[in-house]
């Protein structure tokens, strides 16, 4: 389903696939949105309040959480790392941070020793899975079409592609987008969030929910301080305000400056 | 606009039991959203209308029941209402606190036809 207009397209407009697979086998998918576009420019200006007396009525008590699907398919991917030893880390930011880069980084200095599988997240192009692929990592990209974010069942499909070893890490780059990630959880073992020094200090008031859901949080782009007007401590502060459980990492995935502690701290969660 | 996906889960829902209580439509449904879920209001009545096209909802009338938030101060065990997630305890200032309520994403009861 179109993310936004809610026009059916093939397999929901979300498609997952292996970027090495389908090397030899582009094609263009432009479906015609013209047909739907008139949804929203329905004016449904007259009253739905009109009384159905002639009709029999029964309440039914529902009870139903509405992101209950998310939940128990996030529960099955947490079943299933869970039981395989596997950390599954859910990186999210706003589009720019430098997801991609820190992921390049991180499994470009420590795949000799840590055994890591990546789910790539965007609403379009294999970019990101290209990228990891050239590490010779496995990866999956998921494209979510017009959607926002990633949903569990999204990552259930994409697990089932993958043959992530046990004992290994997982990393889970979710859509750029820091508002509707944080309500779909994704079974993660710990979510991440990025925030680069180019992004302002209150962004996590501004955007609270990202930062509330998230354990970590990589303050990245810090070789760029010296031409920035922020407050690293100031930014710190705000994020600590909106979760006081947060732990930081200050690096740069451009010069490698303080990755040393992000790569300690995947190696002690990386439990062999 | 992740309030599209809700809509969406909303109609899954009403479509399921309604169908389970072999009625035809919805005549009204009504929704529990707590205020610190990260909802928009405006945008999900923005995307009802093409949610529901053609679905048990079409012609249903939507009740929201807003529901405010409230928290468990960590350190002093006070109960307050917060309004932002960030929110600080009125008697201590502490931010670290267990949200009570104000995260409600339910369809709590449908009237079906």
């Amino acid at each position: 389903m179109c993310g936004t207009c809610g026009c059916g397209s093939e397999e929901n407009g979300i498609t997952i696939q292996n970027p090495v697979e389908v090397k030899a086998h582009i094609h263009d998918h432009t479906h015609a949105h013209d047909d739907h576009h008139h949804h929203h420019g329905e004016g449904h200006s007259h009253s739905h309040e009109h009384t159905h007396d002639h009709h029999h009525k029964t309440v039914l008590k529902v009870e139903q959480d509405i992101l209950q699907h998310n939940e128990v398919m996030a529960a099955r991917n947490r079943g299933y790392f869970d039981a395989k030893n596997i950390l599954a880390l859910n990186l999210v930011s706003s589009p720019g941070s430098g997801k991609t880069a820190i992921l390049e980084c991180t499994l470009t200095d420590l795949k000799d020793e840590i055994s890591f599988s990546v789910i790539e997240g965007d609403q379009q192009t294999l970019n990101d899975a290209d990228r990891i692929a050239a590490i010779k990592i496995p990866v999956i990209q998921i494209n979510t079409g017009k959607g926002c974010h990633l949903e569990s069942d999204m990552v259930y499909e994409a697990v089932k592609k993958l043959d992530i070893r046990d004992n290994s890490v997982l990393m889970i780059e979710n859509v750029g987008n820091l508002v509707c990630p944080s309500m779909f959880n994704l079974g993660e073992s710990k979510r991440v969030v990025i925030i680069s020094t180019t992004e302002g200090v209150d962004k996590p008031i501004k955007y609270p929910d990202m930062f509330h859901t998230s354990d970590i949080c990589i303050i990245n782009k810090i070789d760029l301080l010296p031409y920035l007007n922020i407050d690293i401590e100031q930014l710190k502060k705000y994020a600590l305000k909106v979760n006081p459980k947060l732990q930081f990492f200050e690096v740069s995935a451009t010069t490698g400056e303080g990755m040393d502690a992000w790569y300690k701290w995947l190696r002690e969660n990386n439990k062999l | 606009m992740h309030e599209l996906s809700i809509a969406f889960g909303i109609v899954k829902i009403a479509e399921a039991e309604t169908a389970k209580a072999k009625a035809k439509e919805v005549a009204l449904i009504e929704l529990e959203i707590g205020t610190l879920t990260g909802i928009e209001f405006e945008s999900l009545d923005y995307v009802w209308p093409s949610a529901v096209k053609d679905t048990v909802l079409e012609n249903a009338v939507k009740r929201i029941n807003i529901i405010t938030g409230k928290a468990k101060c960590a350190d002093c065990d006070a109960i307050f209402e917060i309004e932002k997630i960030y929110d600080s305890c009125p008697i201590c200032d502490s931010y670290l606190k267990g949200i009570i309520q104000g995260k409600e994403l339910r369809v709590k009861a449908l009237e079906v036809i």
